[in-house]
């Protein structure tokens, strides 16, 4: 089966990109697809580099770059949410005139067309947030 | 076709659970994730309409969130199944449309 | 590929969270789209659409007229639950009038607003293909 998955929050104040996560994880454990992972509102701010968890946490930025790597899972930001929030890929950080970019390898920032498409293209759409 | 809701607020701090109530068919499931866990403790003040509601609805809770919490499954009202991540999965494909009620 | 239907469940209040806004800019994304969009006001969703909203002296973007447009985007099925309403000490009349033009009347002005108990809004959720919660 074909998922889509939206995640609404960003790391670490909410539960919300963790239970994604372990959703999309077992998703695919049991043989299903996933075509995106959207995130939107604060959750734009899963896709940054930047972020130095202590070494006793887990690093929810790396954690989803690596399963959408070894799963070859894209990883949407919507491009509205991250203007707003300061998450720029390094074309973004050059058309808006920014001393420097912050997002996370295995991220993509995308418009909010590709939510729609996802819940065109999956059979199930689930959406995780606060 | 059925619906699956999925509730992540615990029933002491939002209306979610209320208005998942109100608004599910009777065909419909609920799987409670988070700290939407808090209602599947029996005793509470939120224990009468749970209890009603399984009389209508098959409710899941999702292990991990319980375990985090110190929930013991013991303390869980009788009829609630837990489900795993793997669980939560087979339920997302076994229902047709998913609600979150954020 | 045929079209599916989307229901935006709306159950925030607008201004104290982003969440009313950043629906609205999906809502008014996924128009283009073509596919059956219907958007449902729920709880404290009914809020975003009072009439005179007014955001001068917060600094924020009023967004509410922006509903108003919804009909031009051929977004024209808003449901809000009278219960809903009701707990709040509302009725229609206290939310902005939304309208869209029937191409299949003559263009007729029509209400999009429809005000529906929580089991009509059960029964439209069960409807839906794809269900999106802000």
């Amino acid at each position: 089966m074909k998922f889509g998955i939206l995640v609404n929050e960003g790391p670490y104040t909410h539960q919300a990109s963790d239970s994604a996560y372990y959703f999309a994880a077992a998703a695919l454990r049991a043989g299903h697809e996933i075509v995106r992972v959207f995130f939107y509102h604060d959750g734009v701010n899963n896709g940054t580099r930047l972020g130095v968890p202590p070494q006793d946490d887990r690093n929810i930025s790396a954690r989803w770059a690596e399963l959408a790597k070894d799963n070859d899972v894209e990883l949407i930001l919507c491009v509205a949410a991250a203007q707003r929030r300061g998450m720029l890929d390094a074309d973004e950080a050059r058309r808006a005139g920014k001393d420097a970019d912050n997002m996370a390898p295995g991220f993509q920032i995308s418009g909010l067309g590709q939510l729609i498409d996802a819940g065109i293209q999956a059979d199930r759409l689930i959406v995780f947030g606060d | 076709m059925p619906v699956l809701h999925i509730v992540n607020k615990s029933p002491y701090d939002r209306n979610s659970l209320d208005t998942c109530l109100r608004l599910a068919r009777a065909d419909a499931a609920i799987l409670l994730i988070e700290d939407g866990i808090y209602a599947a403790q029996k005793n509470a003040a939120a224990s009468d309409k749970v209890q009603h509601a399984l009389g209508k609805h098959p409710i899941y809770a999702l292990q991990p969130d319980l375990q985090a919490r110190g929930i013991n499954p013991d303390n869980m009202i009788e009829g609630i199944s837990l489900v795993d991540y793997d669980g939560f999965v087979k339920l997302t494909t076994e229902y047709d449309k998913l609600q979150s009620w954020l | 590929m045929a079209s599916k239907r989307f229901l935006y469940i709306n159950r925030k209040a607008p201004h104290g969270t982003v969440y009313a806004l950043e629906s609205l800019e999906v809502v008014l994304i996924g128009a283009a789209f073509e596919q059956d969009v219907s958007l449902a006001f729920i709880d404290d969703g009914v809020y975003q659409l009072m009439r005179n909203q007014d955001t001068t002296a917060i600094g924020s973007k009023n967004f509410s007229p922006t509903y108003k447009a919804l009909g031009d985007y051929d977004v024209s099925k808003i449901y809000v639950e009278q219960e809903s309403l009701e707990t709040r000490g509302l009725s229609k009349d206290d939310l902005m009038p939304l309208t869209y033009e029937d191409e299949d009347d003559d263009w007729a002005e029509k209400d999009s607003i429809h005000i529906v108990s929580g089991a009509e809004l059960a029964e439209i959720i069960e409807q839906q293909d794809v269900i999106l919660n802000f």
